[in-house]
C-alpha cells in the first residue's frame, strides 16, 4: 500500500536520471578530452599510448615522482591513524568514557578550521619541522593526519560502538592475556572493518589533497597535476581520471565493508 | 568512576589496594599523551598561530591594523563573494540533494542502486580541487564538450559575456558538483528516519499525500534540512583547491585572499594579513558550525 511517503516509480526514475546525467557529463567530458588530438578538433589515442611508450618514464618523471610522494604520504598518514588515533580511541572507550565527548570534539575541529586557515599556522610549525627532520615530502603527513581526523574518527567509532569491546577485553584479561595481546589478538580483529574504512578514506583524502601541499611548496599528486596541466593538459586529465577511479574503488569497498557487517 | 575501574579490577580482584589502582590509572593517562602531543603540535599550535598572527606586526608588536584591514573594500568584497558563492551553492545543493534523497526513499538500502549512489556520493563529495577544475574545463571551458556542442549545434555562445568560468560565477556550477553529493550523504539518514507508521496514521486519519508532507514530514525534517544546509555553506566557504585551480589571477574570494597574502613576496607584513583573514574565516566557520550542531541535536531527537 502506498500511503504517500514514498515517490512513485516515474518520479523516482525522472529525478535520478536527470541528476545522474548531469553528474556524468563532466566525467564524460574528461574522458573525451583525453582522446583529443589538439585542444579542439580530431581524436587520437596518442595521449594514452604515450604513457606506456619507452620514453614515458623520462617525460613524466616529475609526475611519477609526485605520485610516489602522494603514496608515501598516504601510507604515513594511515600509520598515524593506526598508531596514534586508534589506541587513543580504544583507551578512551575502555578507561575514560567521560573523555569521549572531549575526544570527539577534538577530532571534528578540523572541519571548523579549514585547511587554508590551518596552513597559515602550519607554515611556522613546518619551518621548525624542516630544521629537525629535513624538508622531505613525507613530513607533510603530520598535517594530513589532522586533516583526516574527522573521517577516521567516525569510521573507527562506528565500529567501536557496534562491538562490545569492554566484555571482549575483560574476558581476555580474565584469561590472563596482557594488554598487548588483548589489543593485537582480540580487539584489532574485531575492529578490522572500522580500521580498514578509516584507512581507505584517509588514502582517498590524502591523494586528493592540494591546499597544504601547494601553499607549503611541496610536490604531491595534485600540485603536480596542476603544474603538468599547463604544458600537457591531456596527460594531467588522464591521471586525474585514474585518481578518481582509485578513490571510487576505495570508497566502494568501504560501502562493502559496512554491508558485510550487517549481514554477518 | 565505577565504570572505568571495573575493567581494571578483573585481574586485581575487588580488594586490590587503592595505591596500585592509582598507579594503573596514571599509567593509562600516560597512554593518552602521544595523541595529546600530536594534536597540540599540529592542530592546537597551528590554529592558535593562524588566528593570532593577525594581531601582530612583522616584528612582533601588537597591532590592530591587520584586523581593521579586514574592512578594506577589496577584503569586504572578497567576503561578500565568498558568502554569495557559499549561500547559492548551499541552497541549490540542498534542494537538489534532498530531491535525490526523496527519490531514493523506498529503495532497499542494500540494493544495487542505493549502494552505487552512496559510494558515488562519498567520492564526489570529496572530489573538489584540481581534478574537478579539469572536469569542468573539459566540459564547459573555451573548447569544452558542452561549449562546442551548444555553439555548433544550437548556435548558443555561453561565453558571450566574457570568460565567466574562470571567475566567481564559474565557481557556482563547479561547487554544486560536490555540494549535491554532500547533501545526499548528510540528509539521507534523516529522511530514512521518517517512520512508515506516521504515513499510515496520516492515511487512516484521512490525510492525503499533501497533508503527510506539509503537516508531518516537512516539520520533522526541517531542522535536519537546515543543519545540512549550514554544513554545505561551511563546506563551500572553506574550500580552496577548486578555486585556486580555476582562478589563477586575482583574489576574488577569501581563501584566495589568504593565498595572495601568503605568497606575495613584494609586500612585507602580508603574512600577518593572512592571519587576520584566517581569523575572519574561523569566526564565520565557528558561527555556522555552532548553528549546525544546535540543529543536529534537535534532529537526533527524532532519529531515536
Amino acid at each position: 500500500m502506498n500511503v504517500g511517503a514514498e515517490p512513485g516509480r516515474i518520479t523516482r526514475v525522472v529525478i535520478l536520471a536527470v541528476v545522474g546525467i548531469i553528474f556524468a557529463l563532466p566525467i564524460l567530458a574528461m574522458v573525451e578530452f583525453t582522446f583529443r588530438s589538439g585542444l579542439s578538433g580530431g581524436h587520437t589515442l596518442d595521449h594514452w599510448t604515450g604513457l606506456v611508450s619507452e620514453d614515458a618514464a623520462r617525460t613524466y618523471r616529475g609526475l611519477f615522482q609526485a605520485i610516489g610522494n602522494s603514496f608515501i604520504l598516504a601510507i604515513v598518514t594511515v600509520g598515524i591513524v593506526v598508531v596514534i588515533l586508534l589506541p587513543t580511541m580504544i583507551l578512551v572507550h575502555l578507561q575514560f568514557p567521560r573523555l569521549r565527548r572531549v575526544l570527539e570534539f577534538i577530532c571534528i575541529i578540523p572541519i571548523t578550521v579549514p585547511a587554508i586557515v590551518l596552513v597559515v599556522g602550519l607554515a611556522p610549525v613546518y619551518s621548525v619541522v624542516v630544521k629537525l627532520l629535513g624538508g622531505a615530502t613525507w613530513t607533510l603527513a603530520f598535517a594530513y593526519g589532522i586533516t583526516v581526523l574527522p573521517y577516521a574518527y567516525r569510521a573507527i567509532q562506528a565500529n567501536l560502538d557496534a562491538v562490545d569491546v569492554r566484555t571482549l577485553s575483560e574476558a581476555a584479561r580474565t584469561l590472563s592475556a596482557g594488554w598487548m595481546r588483548v589489543l593485537w589478538f582480540v580487539l584489532l580483529p574485531n575492529l578490522r572493518r572500522g580500521v580498514l574504512a578509516a584507512a581507505f578514506i584517509s588514502v582517498a583524502v590524502v591523494l586528493g589533497e592540494f591546499t597544504i601541499a601547494s601553499i607549503l611548496n611541496r610536490r604531491n599528486l595534485q600540485t603536480a597535476l596542476l603544474q603538468v596541466s599547463q604544458s600537457d593538459p591531456w596527460v594531467a586529465t588522464i591521471f586525474a581520471l585514474l585518481a578518481l577511479l582509485l578513490a571510487f574503488v576505495l570508497l566502494l569497498s568501504i560501502g562493502r565493508l559496512g554491508r558485510d557487517r550487517r549481514t554477518s | 568512576m565505577t565504570d572505568a575501574s571495573s575493567s581494571v579490577d578483573v585481574s586485581g580482584g575487588a580488594g586490590a589496594p587503592p595505591r596500585r589502582h592509582r598507579l594503573r590509572a596514571a599509567g593509562s593517562y600516560l597512554g593518552l599523551t602521544p595523541f595529546a602531543i600530536y594534536v597540540l603540535l599540529f592542530l592546537a599550535i597551528p590554529t592558535t598561530l593562524a588566528v593570532s598572527t593577525g594581531f601582530f606586526t612583522e616584528d612582533g608588536t601588537l597591532t590592530l591594523d591587520n584586523v581593521t584591514g579586514l574592512f578594506a573594500p577589496n577584503v569586504l568584497a572578497a567576503f561578500g563573494a565568498s558568502f554569495f558563492v557559499s549561500a547559492v551553492t548551499a541552497v541549490v545543493g540542498a534542494i537538489v540533494g534532498a530531491l535525490v534523497c526523496y527519490a531514493l526513499l523506498g529503495l532497499r538500502p542494500d540494493g544495487a542502486v542505493r549502494s552505487f549512489i552512496d559510494s558515488a556520493s562519498s567520492v564526489l563529495a570529496q572530489f573538489g580541487g584540481v581534478m574537478l577544475a579539469f572536469a569542468f574545463i573539459a566540459l564547459m571551458g573555451g573548447q569544452g564538450l558542452l561549449t562546442l556542442f551548444l555553439k555548433d549545434q544550437l548556435g548558443i555562445n555561453i561565453y558571450e559575456n566574457g570568460n565567466w568560468l574562470y571567475q566567481v560565477p564559474g565557481l557556482l556550477p563547479v561547487y554544486l558538483y560536490f555540494q549535491v553529493p554532500l547533501m545526499v550523504i548528510t540528509f539521507m539518514p534523516a529522511l530514512q528516519g521518517l517512520k512508515l507508521t506516521w504515513a499510515e496514521a496520516n492515511a487512516t486519519l484521512g490525510g492525503t499525500r499533501l497533508t503527510y508532507w506539509t503537516r508531518i514530514a516537512i516539520p520533522v525534517l526541517a531542522p535536519s534540512f537546515l543543519g545540512s544546509l549550514l554544513l554545505l555553506f561551511a563546506n563551500a566557504f572553506s574550500s580552496y583547491a577548486t578555486a585556486a585551480a580555476l582562478i589563477s589571477q586575482g583574489a576574488q574570494i577569501v581563501p584566495l585572499q589568504i593565498r595572495a597574502a601568503l605568497v606575495s613576496e613584494t609586500v612585507l607584513g602580508r603574512e600577518n594579513m593572512a592571519g587576520a583573514l584566517a581569523l575572519g574565516m574561523v569566526v564565520v566557520m565557528v558561527v555556522v558550525m555552532w548553528g549546525y550542531s544546535v540543529l543536529q541535536t534537535r534532529t537526533s531527537r527524532w532519529q531515536r
